[in-house]
C-alpha cells in the first residue's frame, strides 16, 4: 500500500508540461514573497524573547543576543494575579473550541450538504439568506444579539461564548460550494441502494470533502480559539485565554515583549491544527486518484 | 379559483412532507441561525429608520438618519471615498495574489505545499497589531525608519502612522499582509479537490503547458471555490476598519484612514447613536449586495 502511494506521488510532481526549471522558478518567488510575509512574524517571535534592554535598543536589531523568557514568565505572572487559576482559563477555552468547532462541523455539513444536492420548497431562498448574512457585517447586529442574548437570560452564562458561534454562515456556504461540485451520480446510487440523507451525508458526501472539511476545522477552530468574554460573560471563571491574556499585554508600548509573548502564546495551537489539517488536505490530494 | 389555491397549497404541503428528511438535517443549523444571525439582523434594518440611543425605546424618526448622512454628514461622504480607494485597492489585488498564490504553491511537492500554505497563511492568525506598530514607529527606532535611514534613501524620520500622506498607504500594506485568509484557504483546498483524471484526459488531448492546464482544466472546475473567495473578499475590502483602528489609531489623522466601517463604529460603540449607526451599515450592505450581484453575474457568464 505505501509503495503505491509514494509512486503515486512521485507520479503527481512529473505531470505533464512540467519543467525542472519553471519549478525552480516557482520555488523561487514564493521564497522571496514568503520572506516578506514572515517577516513581521518573525519579529513578533524575536521580539517576545528579547530582554527589556535589547527591546528598545538604537538600531533595532533582527536578532537578539541573549534570549530569555522574562516576557512570558511576567505574562503568567500577571495572570496569576486573578482570583482563578490559569488552569481554569486553559479549561474553558478548550471547552469553548472544541464544542464550536465541533458543532460548527457537525451541522453545516448537514445542512451545506441538503441546500447543494436537494431541491425542496425554501430550498434556494435558504441559500440566498446565507450570501446575504456574510454581507451583512454590522456592528449593529451586535447589539441586537446582546439583546436577544439578555433576553434568553445567556448573558453571563458560560454558554454564550459557545451558542451564537455554532451556525456560521460562512463554514455552510463553503462546504456547500465544495459539496455541490460533487457528481450527483454518486448520491443517486446511495439512493437506489436505499440509503437515507442522514448516512449519504455521512457515509458517502463528507468523507468525499476532506479538504473543505478540514478548511473549515481551521477556520472554527481558530475563530472559537479567540472569542473572548466580552460584554457576555463578566464572572472570572468562564473568562477564556484570550481575554486574560489580552488583559495582561494591553499596558502600552512600554509592555510590548509581553504583548509578543502573548501573541506568540495564543498563536501556537491554531498553528499546530492547521500543520495537521493542511497535511491531510494534502495527503487525500494524494489518494484520490485511487478512489472510484 | 379558491379550489385551485387549495390543491397549490395541498401539494405544497406534500411536497413538504416528502421531504422532511432535508429540513430534519437543516433544522439544527438553521434554528441556531435564526437565533443569533436572523433575528438580529431583522431587528437591525428598521432601527435605521429611528433615533435609538439604547437608553430610551427607539423613535421613529423616518428617513432622516438617511438625508442627515448624504447630506450634512462631511465625515462620512469623506469616509465613502476612504473605503471605495481602499476596496477598489485591496480587493482585486488580493484576490489575484490568493489566486496565484494557491496555484503556485499546488505545482510544488507535498511537503512544501503545506509549509508554503502556513507561511501565507500565517499572518492572518497571528494578533501583530503591535509589531506592525514598530515596524511604522515614527521615531528613528522604528524598523522601517532605521533601515531607511541605514541606506540613506531618508534623512529624518518619516512619521508613517500619522502624517495624512502615508496613512493610507500603510494601511492597505497591512491590510493586504493579512488578506490571504478564508478565500486563499479555501482556493487551496478546491486545487485539491480537482480529479486526477481531468488533468490525464486533458494530457490526452494535448494540453501541453501549465497554463494550458490552468485556463483550460483549472479554472473552469473551479467554479464554487472562485465564487467564495469573492465573496470573501468583497466582506473583507469593503468592511475594513479593524486594521486602521488598530494601526493608525482612531479616528486617524485628518480622517485619512476612516472608512465607513469605522464611521459606524463611531456612532454604534462611541456615541450610542445605534440608529445613525444602523443606517450607516445598511447602507454599505447594499453597496456590498449590489456589488455581489455584479460579480456572480460576471462569472456566472465566463463559467458557462
Amino acid at each position: 500500500m505505501t509503495q503505491v502511494d509514494t509512486a503515486k506521488l512521485k507520479a503527481s510532481n512529473r505531470r505533464v508540461g512540467r519543467r525542472l526549471g519553471g519549478t525552480a522558478a516557482i520555488f523561487i518567488v514564493l521564497s522571496v514573497l514568503g520572506a516578506f510575509m514572515v517577516l513581521p512574524i518573525y519579529l513578533t517571535v524575536i521580539m517576545s524573547v528579547k530582554p527589556v534592554e535589547e527591546l528598545f535598543v538604537f538600531p533595532p536589531k533582527m536578532y537578539v543576543i541573549r534570549p530569555t523568557l522574562d516576557n512570558f514568565r511576567e505574562m503568567f505572572e500577571s495572570v496569576r494575579q486573578n482570583r482563578v487559576p490559569f488552569s481554569r482559563y486553559v479549561f474553558n477555552s478548550i471547552a469553548v473550541t472544541v464544542s464550536v468547532t465541533v458543532l460548527q462541523c457537525v451541522f453545516s455539513s448537514m445542512a451545506a450538504f441538503v441546500l447543494a444536492k436537494c431541491r425542496f420548497p425554501g430550498s434556494r431562498f435558504i441559500n440566498h439568506v446565507i450570501v446575504i448574512a456574510l454581507l451583512y457585517q454590522s456592528n449593529v447586529i451586535y447589539i441586537m444579539q446582546y439583546m436577544v442574548m439578555s433576553r434568553l437570560h445567556l448573558i453571563d452564562n458560560p454558554l454564550a461564548l459557545i451558542l451564537p458561534s455554532v451556525a456560521s454562515p460562512m463554514g455552510l456556504f463553503l462546504m456547500r460550494q465544495s459539496i455541490s461540485q460533487m457528481p450527483d451520480s454518486m448520491i443517486e446510487a446511495a439512493k437506489v441502494d436505499g440509503a437515507g440523507l442522514f448516512r449519504i451525508c455521512w457515509q458517502i458526501v463528507i468523507p468525499n470533502q476532506k479538504p473543505a472539511l478540514m478548511t473549515l476545522i481551521i477556520f472554527a477552530f481558530q475563530a472559537a480559539w479567540n472569542i473572548q468574554a466580552g460584554s457576555l460573560v463578566f464572572q472570572e471563571q468562564y473568562k477564556t485565554l484570550p481575554t486574560v491574556v489580552a488583559q495582561a499585554a494591553s499596558s502600552g508600548m512600554a509592555r510590548a515583549g509581553v504583548a509578543m509573548a502573548a501573541a506568540v502564546f495564543m498563536l501556537i495551537p491554531p498553528m499546530i491544527v492547521f500543520i495537521l489539517a493542511q497535511r491531510y488536505v494534502i495527503e487525500t490530494m494524494a489518494h484520490s486518484g485511487i478512489k472510484e | 379559483m379558491a379550489g385551485k389555491k387549495a390543491s397549490r397549497a395541498g401539494k405544497l404541503w406534500a411536497d413538504i412532507k416528502r421531504n422532511k428528511g432535508c429540513y430534519l438535517m437543516l433544522a439544527p443549523f438553521m434554528i441556531f441561525f435564526t437565533v443569533f444571525t436572523i433575528v438580529p439582523v431583522v431587528m437591525s434594518l428598521p432601527i435605521g429608520f429611528t433615533d435609538f440611543d439604547m437608553a430610551k425605546p427607539p423613535k421613529y424618526v423616518g428617513l432622516s438618519n438617511y438625508t442627515t448622512l448624504f447630506l450634512s454628514d462631511r465625515v462620512f461622504i469623506r469616509s465613502i471615498r476612504v473605503t471605495i480607494v481602499f476596496a477598489f485597492l485591496t480587493g482585486p489585488v488580493s484576490y489575484f495574489l490568493c489566486f496565484m498564490l494557491a496555484w503556485l504553491i499546488n505545482e510544488l511537492h507535498p511537503k512544501l505545499k503545506t509549509f508554503f500554505t502556513l507561511i501565507f497563511y500565517a499572518p492572518s492568525m497571528a494578533n501583530v497589531y503591535t509589531v506592525w506598530q514598530l515596524i511604522f514607529s515614527g521615531d528613528i527606532n522604528g524598523y522601517l525608519n532605521s533601515f531607511l535611514l541605514d541606506l540613506g534613501l531618508i534623512n529624518a524620520p518619516v512619521q508613517w502612522l500619522t502624517d495624512g500622506r502615508y496613512i493610507l498607504g500603510v494601511t492597505i500594506v497591512v491590510q493586504l499582509w493579512i488578506s490571504l485568509g478564508a478565500g486563499f484557504l479555501a482556493l487551496r483546498a478546491g486545487f485539491q479537490n480537482i480529479d486526477r483524471t481531468l488533468y490525464e484526459a486533458g494530457a490526452v488531448e494535448g494540453i501541453r503547458t501549465r497554463w494550458q492546464e490552468l485556463i483550460y482544466i483549472v479554472i473552469p472546475s473551479m467554479g464554487p471555490q472562485l465564487m467564495f473567495a469573492a465573496v470573501m473578499q468583497i466582506v473583507s475590502s469593503f468592511t475594513a476598519g479593524t486594521v486602521a483602528q488598530n494601526l493608525v489609531g482612531f479616528p486617524s489623522t485628518d480622517y485619512k484612514a476612516h472608512t465607513v466601517m469605522t464611521h459606524a463604529y463611531d456612532y454604534g460603540w462611541v456615541r450610542f447613536e445605534m440608529g445613525y449607526a444602523a443606517a450607516i451599515c445598511t447602507i454599505l450592505f447594499a453597496a456590498m449586495y449590489l456589488c455581489n450581484r455584479l460579480i456572480g453575474r460576471v462569472m456566472k457568464k465566463y463559467m458557462d
